[in-house]
């Protein structure tokens, strides 16, 4: 016995079909929990990371016990949490003697762990200790220039591995416009040695050069981090090939009441319905109204005293 | 975008859609002893990549908007894996097979038909519609017709029946969808009871009374008869099983003290006394009486209006019970039992 649920709401069957799944995507939404302990330079990172992807993430405050990532049976509280809030990559703070200040970065395909990074926090310099012109100040959400140097990110497995998982997480929503004047912002990942990455997020000062394309002048004001790796699981080839599928592009769908002219270019079809012109109500400050409704006052106004005359004289 | 800079030695890999450069020629020969240096060296590499996308970025073609140059990036190169699986195709219904084969093809419907009754435009469902059920004042008789059956409830039941019908044809749909999972994102499929295999009955919901009486024999059941066990937040005290038995107190006084007293003294009274009258109770006799004979009187019309056999059956067991007469509670107990 089974029976259909529709939702009877239009509010719900919108917030249903944003999390669909869709041909082509746009950006992934992060969440960002703790674990049993944390401490205090854990914290700062993981508000500050949250603050860096405000518009798409969902910070988490009360500490998870059961939830280990690497484990077989500790992920499927991560999982409910990823089903519930729409997030397809979460980051995981936790500290203990043996992996202080440790962040797992993951990654979920069908809200099912697809792979895990696990990265320590070290030499963590937050926002507030940062002094910058607050004029060149990032705004929230502008599209980042993502910046990787280092021979590291080619050779080494798991430093290759970090890189992708970093690109995912600081890419943002996927656009095909952008405003070249909102381009404030860029991430620089160097890989110093074959375990360790510096982080930095820098604002961009553009300044007046001789051609068409400004001179860039990076500027430290974000948190800056050393990431050493600790472990990471790559997904299993066959989750992989299906995740890295994508749709053949498909015919743009035919929009309506458009049409292309070679000598007027782009044509549009506007229908208006008959305008009714003696049913239309008119405004209130309509002249004739005013000076009618002054004259209905005076001849009222008048009316009074005669009557009143009347009863003098009676 | 593979993309050649100023240096021809180092090509940088620029990814335009992402905004995205990555130098792989770089390597620290030593690390720079002070952090800051080794910032500084950070800081420069990172404005050399960027300087790099910026310059393919901003030479795009670009259309004015009102807040600045709007560019149209290409889509982006570096493959990241897909957050949620692609979304399947709807498989066609079973209308849509059967229309496929024959040849039937979906026709453009009016919104407004015009209604022949009223003479003006009614639209084709909804409120006020074309043809609707309420509108028809007569339905002439066919020869086909049973007599005492309403043709209008007639058309009702068919309308229904055929939405009950619809439906189960479109949960078949949605089920065949859902089996290869290409189920439409708003629609769910909520079992609303367990599947019934064999021989088994459909489990009848328990009542409230039901759970109560089961727990409380299973408290009962402990060795200290469910006192202390520990309850629930919420659950209420076990209901006492049984009849309330009052203990009179002991002690001789007055009012309550004196209700033994008065037990004893009319279980003696009834024993030793003298006169019938005061052991039988008449108002209680009569009633009974009554009650008895109305009741028969209320069976001999039944049985003549059923004529059913097997009371004639029971019939000398009957006749046995009324030679006892009044004798007490007993006797209108058997005479129930008929």
């Amino acid at each position: 016995m089974m029976k259909i649920k529709t939702p009877k709401k239009g509010r719900v069957k919108r917030e249903l079909d944003k999390r669909a799944p869709k041909l082509v995507e746009t950006g992934k939404k992060t969440l960002i929990l703790q674990g049993t302990k944390t401490s205090g330079t854990l914290n700062s990172v993981l508000s500050e990371i949250y603050h860096l992807k405000k518009g798409g993430a969902v910070r988490f405050t009360r500490k998870n016990d059961n939830i280990r990532p690497f484990e077989s049976g500790g992920e499927t509280s991560l999982e409910f949490f990823s089903l519930k809030t729409d997030c397809s990559i979460f980051v995981y703070g936790s500290h203990s003697k043996k992996r202080p200040n440790n962040l797992v970065i993951g990654r979920m395909y069908d809200h099912h762990v697809y792979d895990l990074v696990e990265v320590g926090v070290e030499n963590f310099k937050s926002i507030e200790s940062f002094t910058y012109d607050k004029k060149i100040a990032p705004r929230v959400g502008s599209k980042p220039f993502i910046a990787f140097v280092g021979e590291g990110f080619e050779n080494v497995d798991e430093l290759k591995h970090l890189k992708e998982v970093l690109l995912d997480l600081l890419r943002g929503k996927v656009v095909e416009n952008i405003n070249l004047a909102g381009l404030d912002r860029a991430y620089v990942c160097t890989a110093i040695s074959s375990n360790k990455v510096y982080l930095t997020h820098c604002a961009l000062r553009l300044k007046k050069s001789g051609t068409v394309v400004p001179r860039m002048e990076l500027v430290e004001v974000g948190p800056s981090m050393d990431l050493v790796v600790r472990r990471h699981r790559l997904p299993n080839e066959g989750l992989r090939k299906e995740a890295m599928k994508t749709a053949k592009d498909q015919p743009k769908k035919k929009v309506k009441n458009v049409s292309s002219d070679a000598i007027q270019g782009t044509i549009g079809k506007i229908y208006i319905p008959d305008q009714k012109v003696g049913e239309m109500a008119l405004p209130n400050k309509a002249k004739g109204v005013k000076r009618e409704r002054r004259e209905a006052k005076n001849k009222d106004a008048n009316e009074h005293a005669s009557k009143k005359q009347k009863e003098e004289s009676e | 975008m593979e993309m050649e800079t100023e240096f021809t030695q180092k090509p940088f890999q620029v990814d335009m859609g992402n905004l995205l450069a990555f130098n792989p020629f770089h390597n620290f020969p030593s690390l720079p002893t002070s952090r800051d240096e080794l910032v500084k060296e950070c800081i420069q590499e990172g404005t050399k990549l960027v300087q790099a996308i910026a310059d393919s970025v901003f030479n795009l073609p670009s259309t004015e908007d009102a807040d600045g140059p709007l560019v149209k990036l290409p889509t982006p190169t570096t493959k990241l894996p897909r957050e949620k699986h692609l979304p399947k195709p709807k498989p066609p219904t079973k209308w849509e097979e059967f229309a496929k084969k024959k040849g039937i093809t979906k026709r453009k419907k009016d919104k407004v038909l015009w209604d022949e009754q009223t003479g003006t435009w009614k639209r084709r469902f909804g409120y006020d519609r074309v043809n609707d059920d309420k509108d028809i004042p007569i339905i002439e008789a066919k020869m086909t017709d049973e007599p005492g059956v309403d043709p209008f409830a007639k058309r009702q039941d068919d309308k229904k029946k055929r939405v009950e019908k619809q439906e189960k044809n479109r949960l078949q749909n949605l089920k065949q969808a859902a089996k290869i999972g290409a189920l439409p994102s708003h629609v769910q499929l909520a079992a609303t009871a367990l599947p019934i295999t064999g021989t088994q009955a459909p489990p009848k919901k328990v009542t409230k009374d039901e759970l109560g009486n089961v727990a409380g024999m299973a408290a009962t059941s402990t060795a200290s008869g469910g006192k202390f066990d520990r309850k629930l937040p919420g659950e209420k005290p076990a209901k006492k099983q049984g009849k309330h038995r009052k203990f009179l107190p002991v002690v001789e006084g007055s009012g309550i003290g004196s209700r033994e007293k008065e037990q004893t003294e009319n279980v003696l009274n009834k024993l030793i006394s003298k006169h019938s009258h005061e052991i039988l109770n008449v108002d209680k006799a009569v009633t009974m009486y009554n009650v008895k004979k109305e009741k028969k009187a209320r069976n001999k019309r039944n049985r003549e209006g059923k004529l059913s056999s097997a009371r004639n059956k029971l019939k000398p067991k009957k006749q046995l019970h009324k030679k006892n007469g009044k004798k007490g509670p007993g006797s209108s107990k058997k005479g129930k039992a008929k």
